[in-house]
């Protein structure tokens, strides 16, 4: 059983939701994020999506675009992401997944991303510009390797999409809360419904994102979902701390979250 | 850096004609890169699209309004006094900037509003460069009382003023966008994330033959109409098929449009040109075909600008409608297959190209096909009287006035 699995299997049985923090590396610089990352894990995140910076982020909203455009105005590359991923998975067990759009994974060259993201421990790949119907090269170089390929599913997918990407859901199925981009302070209205005709397509692990921000957020899915992603919002918390005060913020939101996730 | 030239060495018009499949892939290039979001909403586009297509009454609505508003057929014109100057093959030039709106962006933009009505969408959303693309959006919106929204790189809004003042004329809102490098790519990133957000309501009116299928495939269609009309003119005027056409390239609808009826005709030579801003060498241009490498951008896989890391670079040209560092999927097919050959002219070329035709002519072209003239003023005297080329005069040169003008020191 793969690691995504096991965290999963376990939170159900501990009747909680899994915890899962975005933050873009690079942001604000690789060193902060590689601790960023350290202390949301001590905090009780589970699953890291560690953000592959683009230049043309087009399905993030002006929160995660700004931490892209600072990300690479200090030239972070995918190489600084993998060492970021390195670090972490020599002190920990938490999920780590690259999240990113196409181009710049293309550019790496799927075999090399493979073999060197299988080195650095990393766990899957998210990649919200790639639908299944695009993802065939992705899937073929990620064969007989442990990387999950990780595909999103919107409040706008109709049930004949449902079934193909259900059916090549690995991992867990993102579940977008909304229809738009990250970096809202609201879920979705309608995603409790939106999450059982999810549920009635597929038996993987659904986790819910965009537009999470507060722990009511996070507790009203209790029941609903496998697990909840945080982005946009810890993106923003980045920016606005003061560099001295950044660490702690972010262990108390976390903290914060992931008491909310355990229905504590 | 992919197999795709290797595999499509040579052109197969018979593989060609059925292209885009129905998952909107030209060999390698093409695709629908997009969040899934918008997945269910390029399907339902792709399917209200087949259906229209063979619907008499919407084919016919279409027509009138492309006869009687647009004021199609635009005229195929042998320009005779360059040519003489030029002494060499004979120059036609098909004359786009005679369609309403002052360029060929109508015909696309009127086919897509009218596939908007059919589909019951009353928000319309589109992206500009140069503003043509949004003049003709919002043309159309206020024609067939559509809602319409426009974004504008802030770079793009400075250097095409007048465009922005017909677009609020004609009653558009006009978002500027100041993400990025301010232009083209920019606003287009900002069109797909409102699309993203507001898709239950919204038609994106999108400009070129490139983003996500079935854009370049319903773009290519729409604009094919200057081709149909350019070959049965060419033939009624000389009594044959050209020799070579020549269009500029920068997301290439118009090269498309001109290009796509004359493609099985393997005689006749086809040529886009693109922006090479100051100089291929410099860095600073759009010449996505000649020196980028394919990637993906906007829902496509195609050529594109990029570093090494795959990062988009910005793109540089005097033109705004050339200012983009991706390019349509089917021009990337065409290249990659040996049908069609792209060149590069620049800043200064397209400056010079300009004053000639202004001068020979007493046309005063865009700056974008101004770079397709400056290959075709290269090109014509190295061949015979009795070769003919056609270009693309794919718009009128008003909206460039203040760059020339500045450009060349007329001032004052």
């Amino acid at each position: 059983m793969n690691r995504l699995s096991r965290i999963f299997e376990r939170a159900a049985e501990e009747d909680r939701l899994v915890v899962s923090i975005f933050l873009t590396i690079g942001h604000p610089s690789v060193s902060e994020s590689r601790e960023l990352t350290l202390a949301a894990i001590e905090s009780g995140a589970e699953i890291i999506e560690l953000g592959v910076p683009f230049s043309d982020p087009l399905a993030d909203g002006a929160t995660i675009q700004a931490s892209s455009y600072k990300a690479l105005q200090q030239g972070v590359t995918m190489r600084d992401c993998l060492d970021v991923a390195a670090a972490v998975r020599r002190k920990s067990d938490a999920a780590l997944l690259l999240m990113g759009y196409t181009n710049p994974f293309l550019a790496y060259g799927l075999e090399n991303l493979v073999r060197d993201a299988t080195e650095a421990g990393v766990d899957g790949l998210i990649v919200p510009d790639l639908p299944p119907d695009e993802a065939g090269e992705f899937e073929r170089a990620l064969q007989g390797c442990d990387l999950s390929m990780v595909y999103l599913v919107a409040p706008t997918t109709n049930e004949s999409r449902l079934k193909t990407v259900a059916s090549h859901a690995d991992g867990f199925l993102y579940c977008v809360s909304l229809t738009g981009t990250t970096g809202g302070e609201q879920i979705g209205q309608g995603v409790g419904d939106f999450l059982a005709r999810v549920r009635r397509e597929t038996s993987i692990p659904l986790v819910v994102g965009f537009g999470i921000s507060r722990p009511d957020h996070i507790a009203s899915l209790r029941g609903k979902a496998n697990g909840a992603i945080i982005g946009g919002r810890f993106v923003r918390l980045i920016e606005e701390a003061s560099d001295d005060e950044r660490l702690d913020a972010a262990r108390s939101y976390v903290e914060s979250m992931v008491e909310a996730a355990s229905g504590r | 850096m992919t197999s795709s030239g290797a595999q499509q060495a040579t052109f197969d018009a018979s593989v060609w004609e059925n292209l885009p499949t129905d998952t909107g892939h030209f060999g390698t290039f093409g695709g629908r890169f997009v969040p899934e979001t918008l997945m269910p909403a390029l399907e339902e586009m792709a399917d209200a699209y087949s259906r229209v297509k063979e619907d008499k009454e919407f084919n016919a609505e279409l027509e009138r309004l492309l006869k009687h508003y647009v004021g199609r057929p635009t005229p195929t014109y042998f320009a005779e006094r360059l040519t003489d100057k030029l002494g060499g093959a004979r120059i036609y030039f098909k004359r786009e900037d005679l369609a309403h709106t002052g360029a060929h962006k109508i015909n696309n933009a009127m086919g897509q509003g009218l596939l908007a009505k059919a589909m019951g969408k009353d928000r319309i959303i589109a992206e500009t460069g140069a503003g043509q693309h949004g003049v003709a959006g919002a043309t159309v919106c206020a024609m067939l009382d559509l809602e319409c929204l426009i974004y504008m790189g802030e770079e793009d809004i400075r250097r095409q003023e007048l465009n922005v003042f017909r677009m609020k004329i004609l009653g558009a809102e006009v978002i500027p966008v100041s993400s990025g490098s301010r232009t083209l790519k920019d606003a287009i990133n900002e069109a797909i994330r409102d699309w993203v957000t507001n898709v239950l309501n919204t038609f994106y009116i999108f400009g070129s033959v490139a983003g996500p299928h079935p854009y370049p495939m319903i773009v290519r269609d729409f604009q094919a109409v200057i081709g149909r009309e350019a070959r049965e003119q060419i033939i009624e005027l000389t009594g044959r098929l050209p020799d070579l056409l020549v269009a500029c390239v920068g997301g290439g609808s118009n090269a498309m449009g001109l290009f796509y009826e004359f493609v099985r005709d393997a005689d006749v030579k086809m040529v886009g040109v693109e922006a090479g801003g100051t100089g291929i060498n410099s860095g600073m241009h759009a010449a996505t075909l000649t020196a980028g490498r394919p990637g993906v951008l906007h829902g496509a896989r195609s050529y594109l600008l990029q570093d090494e890391n795959g990062q988009v670079h910005e793109a540089h040209s005097i033109s705004a409608g050339l200012d983009y560092p991706g390019v349509g999927p089917e021009h990337s097919y065409l290249m990659d297959s040996g049908r069609a050959s792209y060149v590069a002219r620049n800043d200064d070329d397209a400056l010079r190209a300009l004053g000639v035709l202004a001068r020979e002519e007493g046309i005063i072209p865009a700056l974008e096909p101004a770079h397709a003239l400056a290959y075709v003023i290269d090109i014509a005297p190295s061949m015979s009287r009795d070769e003919i080329i056609v270009i693309n005069l794919s718009g009128r040169g008003d909206k460039d006035m203040e760059t020339v003008v500045d450009e060349l020191g007329l001032r004052g």
